[in-house]
């Protein structure tokens, strides 16, 4: 399959005052055309600085190193101005809260029709007809009126799906997905994970779905990057991470998700303590001080991104079930 | 669903907390009626955790403000510590105040972001006279320790300067100062990761056996609320459709609309997709529920019957109460 996104050695950080603030660190991976990624880590895991820093919507304040290749065109060179070109047609994001993504100010309609003029260049009409298709797209009842309305006037889920469409207008070979369902209910969550995955089947569109839920990414990618303190700290296929995880943390994420099946009463699994201080660089695995396997090799050095097989890469000195 | 009756309370129990018939309705303009909470009962045993599931707009945070009477419900009773907050006036109702207390989904907002802690912690003890100064500052660091807080560290800080975490320990230390009775829970983990939401759990569970506090738990995360609640009553559209213990909730399922929640919730294993299949688009506007039962525009069981006649709430099993023409089989 060919390349879509290749990342190799990305880090990110930020100027502050206390000292340069490591947000990613040295990250590489590979996704082919269609594929999807989860990224999975805690506030402050540096996922969403992840996928922001792949698409170029950085702040000034940040520094990225490392090669950023789209579709084997490497684009972290690139001047801002042809990185715009490929928003929208290359690359879209969605965002976490739909309120403050919109502009609260403008119709749905000219929202959604902007980037169908600008960058597909069509008429205002063709425009409007296609942004209607797109809305029955991502269910929306009744259009044809949605396209008058505010953003103020619609619920979350509403929103959130006015986001979708807005992004996948342009038809883009890549989708970032930033918390796309936290801010929604639980019901409107499965619907608007099932209409993702529908749209990238349909556009063979691969995407990075952030989030800090397991459970979201389980069914709707392929594979599955979890972050810690701006590492990867285990990469995997979707399967394979649940059905072999190496880390530690993975472990401990998993377990502190509440489940339906867990009995009333019983006390749920926590990781104690915090993440590291991100503008200090400590020596050994950021994990050392929540972990419960720890020992003195991982205060003292830190572990490398080890290969299992498969695909399936981990950082850490004692994985679960041994090494191969 | 979508449905009335008082079935479901136990006149036997030792109760703390009557509600009945309660109806909360807004006047948005132009003559129309937000109908929020339609003729909700239930009663609150000392002790336990209620938990109040539902969808955005079902009208159970209103719920929990209407019990506090913030602001005063449009009709119905509130009978709390045998008392009827409802016909109360303002000094007797402020009276009140300290036995019932509120820990809110927002954790940084909900602290005032220029007072230090030990001030924030301060505030309702000096204003009730809880003791003199001295005695202020033991109980602060006595809550803050309680919270797994450590006073010496944080006594001094303000809001911005800690997690979401951090700060929702913060409230539940407020919440505690002035030994409530019952506290409404209302959202208090759905703005934190799934790691710390654990955490904050966990505390809610040592605090209630520690103080021996009776919880209303507000929450859409029927997974959340099955970790910590005794009694779980669910809510559409400013109804009520089923009340059961948690696990007869989750394992025997009566309610066609509570199928739907169950089947939403996301499950960390690839194999098992979420269903978003069992109920598809959103609730309808409060501002017209349909008639009968309100679910019915949803429902894959719905026939003639739920648009004529509202469904009651009825025992179907020890315990477990549903609202509902066509149940699930058990």
């Amino acid at each position: 399959m060919s390349s879509l996104i290749k990342i190799e050695e990305m880090s990110v950080s930020f100027a502050t005052p206390r000292g340069d603030l490591k947000a990613v660190r040295d990250v590489s991976f590979e996704l082919a055309v269609g594929e999807s990624l989860g990224v999975v880590g805690e506030s402050g895991s540096g996922k969403t600085v992840l996928s922001r820093a792949i698409m170029g919507l950085l702040p000034g304040t940040a520094t990225r190193t490392g090669n950023i290749y789209y579709r084997d065109k490497l684009i972290s060179e690139l001047p801002q101005k042809e990185v715009r070109d490929l928003w929208g047609t290359g690359m879209a994001m969605i965002f976490q809260d739909p309120m403050t993504a919109l502009n609260p100010v403008r119709r749905i309609g000219d929202q959604l029709t902007e980037s169908l003029t600008v960058r597909l260049g069509m008429s205002k009409s063709d425009a409007k007809n296609r942004a209607i298709e797109l809305l029955e797209r991502v269910r929306i009842p009744d259009p044809k009126s949605m396209l008058r309305k505010f953003p103020y006037q619609l619920s979350g889920g509403m929103r959130q799906r006015i986001m979708i469409a807005i992004a996948v207008s342009c038809r883009p070979k890549m989708l970032f997905a930033d918390e796309p369902t936290t801010a929604l209910d639980v019901t409107v969550q499965a619907q608007v994970l099932e209409l993702l995955s529908e749209l990238r089947e349909e556009f063979n569109m691969g995407m990075i779905l952030v989030t800090h839920d397991l459970g979201v990414v389980a069914g709707h990618t392929d594979k599955i990057a979890v972050m810690y303190a701006g590492d990867v700290v285990e990469f995997a296929p979707t399967r394979s991470l649940f059905s072999n995880m190496k880390m530690p943390y993975t472990e401990a994420l998993l377990k502190s998700i509440p489940r339906l099946e867990t009995p009333t009463g019983t006390r749920l699994p926590v990781i104690e303590g915090r993440l590291p201080d991100p503008t200090k660089n400590e020596p050994g695995c950021p994990f050392a001080n929540r972990c419960p396997y720890v020992s003195d090799k991982c205060r003292a050095e830190k572990p490398p991104l080890k290969d299992f097989g498969n695909g399936h890469l981990y950082r850490c000195w004692f994985p679960i079930g041994g090494e191969k | 669903m979508a449905g009335s009756g008082k079935a479901h309370m136990r006149p036997d129990g030792d109760r703390i907390l009557e509600v009945n018939d309660l109806t909360v309705e807004f006047k948005v303009g132009r003559g129309k009626i937000v109908k929020a909470v339609s003729g909700v009962s239930f009663d609150l045993i000392r002790g336990e955790t209620l938990a109040i599931v539902g969808e955005s707009g079902c009208g159970k945070s209103t719920l929990g403000k209407a019990i506090l009477q913030l602001p005063k419900p449009t009709s119905g009773s509130v009978n709390f510590l045998s008392k009827e907050l409802t016909e109360m006036n303002k000094h007797d109702l402020r009276e009140m105040r300290p036995a019932m207390q509120m820990i809110f989904q927002d954790p940084v907002s909900s602290l005032d972001p220029r007072l230090p802690v030990s001030e924030v912690l301060a505030e309702p003890l000096r204003v009730w006279n809880r003791g003199n100064e001295v005695e202020i500052s033991e109980k602060i660091d006595e809550l803050l320790r309680a919270a797994n807080l450590d006073p010496a560290v944080v006594r001094d800080r303000r809001s911005y300067e800690f997690s979401g975490g951090q700060c929702q320990r913060i409230s539940i230390a407020r919440a505690l100062a002035l030994d409530p009775t019952m506290i409404i829970c209302d959202e208090p983990v759905s703005a934190l990761d799934v790691s710390v939401q654990a955490q904050i759990l966990n505390l809610l569970q040592d605090m209630k056996d520690r103080y021996g506090l009776t919880l209303i738990f507000i929450s859409h995360d029927l997974a959340v609320v099955k970790a910590v609640s005794t009694r779980v009553m669910v809510m559409y559209l400013g109804k009520v459709c089923e009340v059961a213990n948690p696990d007869d909730l989750y394992l025997r399922t009566r309610h066609h609309y509570t199928k739907a929640l169950v089947g939403s919730v996301p499950v960390p294993d690839p194999d098992r997709k979420i269903s978003a299949g069992l109920i598809q688009g959103e609730p309808p506007s409060p501002l017209n529920p349909p008639s009968g039962c309100r679910f019915r525009t949803r429902c894959p069981a719905a026939t003639e019957q739920c648009a004529n006649e509202e469904p009651q709430l009825r025992e179907v099993a020890v315990g477990h109460f549903v609202a509902c023409h066509h149940p699930l089989e058990a």
